[in-house]
């Protein structure tokens, strides 16, 4: 790619829009900006309106934020709509701290209301210093090895039972002179399986999401593919966020990309809304999908229903973590619970961080299915 | 065909509109806008986008746009060089090697090469046009190897040696976007999201897909596609689903079945899910009533 030698006075804004760009976390490479310039020129640009078309072919914003760069566009090259681009990000902060004060004020009310309620809390945060150091990161290393695992269409050298690797053997018979020493075999290999987390952050599960927020970045940190979305009233994807290695700085981000903490459940809307968007359905597919929920949703549970049929069509293993479950008292009686047991693989307790890296470590292993334990228990 | 041809041919983002036009392609003027800078800027075209919408079609269109022929290949979880780049014919070279006996052969000739569709397209860049479809189902090694091939457009064969394309190669890529794509290989491409067109541009393109509906059947079924995408379901009728619909319609109606009626019966072809099915079911009249309004 040629670099114009000296740069007109005329390209100057396009730089700038880059730069701007750049400011605002797009991720814009020097060779996009060329691009970008290259295409200017091809296009005229008879109107404003190529420079936008270029700039969304070349600077290739990912759909989500297509959107955002095309306001920046207006409020660079036009001048209007400054103060509302940042406003919006402005408000956003302002919104997060609030956020967080009144996570804390509902913290304090609770705890004055019920001393079994505060006793839990005070449980939670006293296990969390020990398991920080050595419950999650043994459950990160080992979790490639432990998640069930499918036969890839890619192959790898074998020493016993596999195919005839007919490439290699080839050059070995020819640098042999005509000879065949002995067959070399391939066959195919095995790959990990890909884990989807549905965390709900609905206010029931208030106690629990912290943990499931650190075992999620553990997670994120130690599988392949490993997707994490949050739940309440809305689907948040925060696999991105997670993905940052620091925990801290991580679930910070991911808590910050959260917008429903605390409120209401509408798992069975939220699921299927989840199912609808084809990138992210494909992604159940063949998966282990593990929900982290109490179930209990308001109101009929019909659409949960049929979230749940759809997920364990696709999904390999579909598994439903309560916190509830903690207590040995603990049976699926309530209806949406029966209703979706017949379909779920598992009914496993999450009330713990250590529970459920157990559980998920075993997933590669067989199990009875959640039906038949939980009627043998009742 | 030359280059300068290749330039005349795309020698505006309109004249690449109305040419995609004649090969029964409608684009929108940011896609041909995106696919006059590929070509132009000899850079490869990655279009994302639902189900559906009509990706696969634009690269068909494009190839014939061109003159050139389409060398498809088709990603899966699993793909590799030997289905990607090329194999040897080990049965042939072993035959060879037996007829051969005392003379000297060299196993490694054109004889034994099993081109693969990378290495067709740079056998013969200015002939085709490669279009390497639902990139997002192949893994991250094979992305690797892709984004080596589309930034040098080089092949190396141990045994051969590098073959290099004489020209630059148009090459069209395509994603559901079931996964994020690497970032490096975004960054080389010319970018474009295709959306589910609005109703208008929808009737339009049934219009001109399909065999003999009417116009006002293809607007009909462009308003209530629209209104049956708005839910939430779990496969999303795409375009395509969209021309079968009308044109059974239009069939079942020209049989004798009236015109609510015809829609109703021939839902079949727009959603493919026995779940989507049974929601829109009790809806279903009240959104055909609505579109042919």
């Amino acid at each position: 790619m040629r670099r114009p030698q000296n740069l007109r006075p005329a390209a100057a804004p396009f730089l700038g829009f880059a730069r701007l760009l750049r400011r605002h976390a797009f991720h814009i490479a020097p060779e996009q900006v060329i691009s970008f310039m290259q295409a200017v020129t091809l296009l005229g640009p008879r109107s404003m309106n190529d420079i936008c078309e270029a700039a969304l072919a070349t600077l290739a914003p990912s759909p989500d934020r297509r959107g955002e760069l095309e306001a920046h566009f207006r409020n660079y090259f036009y001048g209007d709509a400054k103060p509302s681009i940042e406003g919006e990000e402005d408000d956003e902060t302002r919104v997060k701290d609030d956020r967080g004060a009144r996570e804390e004020e509902r913290q304090t009310i609770r705890q004055e209301k019920g001393g079994e309620l505060s006793s839990a809390l005070e449980q939670l945060s006293s296990r969390d210093f020990q398991r920080d150091a050595d419950g999650l990161s043994p459950f990160r290393r080992k979790l490639v090895s432990a998640l069930p695992a499918r036969r890839s269409f890619r192959t790898t050298r074998t020493r016993s039972r596999g195919t005839l690797d007919l490439r290699r053997s080839l050059s070995e018979i020819v640098s042999a002179d005509g000879d065949i020493p002995s067959p070399l075999l391939r066959c195919r290999q095995a790959v990990p399986r890909k884990l989807l987390l549905l965390i709900d952050v609905s206010g029931s599960m208030k106690l629990h999401t912290a943990d499931y927020l650190k075992l999620a970045h553990a997670a994120v940190q130690g599988a392949d593919r490993a997707e994490v979305f949050t739940f309440g009233t809305r689907l948040t994807r925060i696999t991105s966020a997670l993905r940052i290695r620091d925990r801290g700085q991580a679930l910070a981000r991911a808590a910050a990309l959260v917008d429903d903490w605390d409120g209401g459940t509408r798992m069975g809307p939220t699921l299927l809304a989840f199912l609808s968007v084809p990138r992210f359905s494909a992604f159940a597919r063949g998966a282990c999908v593990v929900i982290l929920s109490d179930g209990l949703e308001r109101g009929s549970h019909a659409e949960l229903e049929i979230a749940m049929r759809r997920f364990s069509a696709r999904a390999f293993r579909l598994s439903l973590a309560t916190p509830l479950a903690g207590d040995p008292r603990f049976r699926p009686a309530t209806a949406a619970l029966r209703a979706i047991l017949p379909v779920l693989d598992d009914l496993v307790d999450g009330s713990s961080i250590g529970r459920l890296t157990d559980f998920i470590l075993s997933l590669a292993r067989p199990a009875p299915t959640a039906d038949s334990i939980w009627k043998r228990v009742s | 065909m030359t280059s300068a041809d290749v330039v005349e041919i795309a020698a505006s983002p309109e004249a690449i509109a109305a040419r995609l036009a004649a090969s029964r392609y409608l684009a929108d003027d940011s896609l041909a806008t995106a696919i006059f800078l590929a070509i132009r800027l000899g850079k490869p075209l990655l279009l994302e986008g639902a189900p559906g919408v009509g990706k696969t079609e634009a690269a068909k269109a494009v190839a014939e746009l061109l003159g050139r022929e389409l060398v498809r290949l088709q990603c899966y979880e699993g793909i590799d060089a030997g289905h990607a780049l090329y194999e040897w014919n080990y049965q042939r070279q072993l035959l060879a090697i037996r007829h051969a006996g005392e003379h000297e052969i060299d196993i490694y000739d054109d004889r034994f090469l099993i081109a693969r569709p990378l290495l067709q397209v740079l056998r013969a860049p200015v002939e085709r046009v490669l279009l390497v479809d639902e990139i997002d189902r192949s893994d991250h090694e094979f992305e690797a190897l892709l984004l080596e091939f589309l930034s040098d457009f080089q092949i190396s064969i141990p045994e051969r040696g590098t073959i290099r394309a004489a020209a630059q190669p148009i090459v069209i890529l395509t994603s559901n976007r079931t996964r994020e794509l690497a970032e490096a290989l975004r960054r080389r491409c010319v970018y474009h999201w295709i959306g589910y067109p609005d109703a208008r541009r929808e009737a339009e393109i049934i219009m001109l897909r399909s065999g003999d509906v009417a116009e006002a059947t293809a607007r009909a079924v462009a308003n209530a596609v629209q209104e049956i995408r708005a839910r939430p379901l779990a496969k999303p009728p795409g375009i395509a689903e969209a021309v079968e619909w009308a044109n059974a319609a239009t069939i079942l109606e020209k049989g004798g079945s009236p015109w609510p009626e015809a829609f109703r019966r021939a839902i079949g072809l727009l959603i493919k899910d026995e779940e989507d099915l049974s929601a829109i079911a009790p809806e279903l009249g009240r959104i055909v009533e609505e579109a042919l309004g």
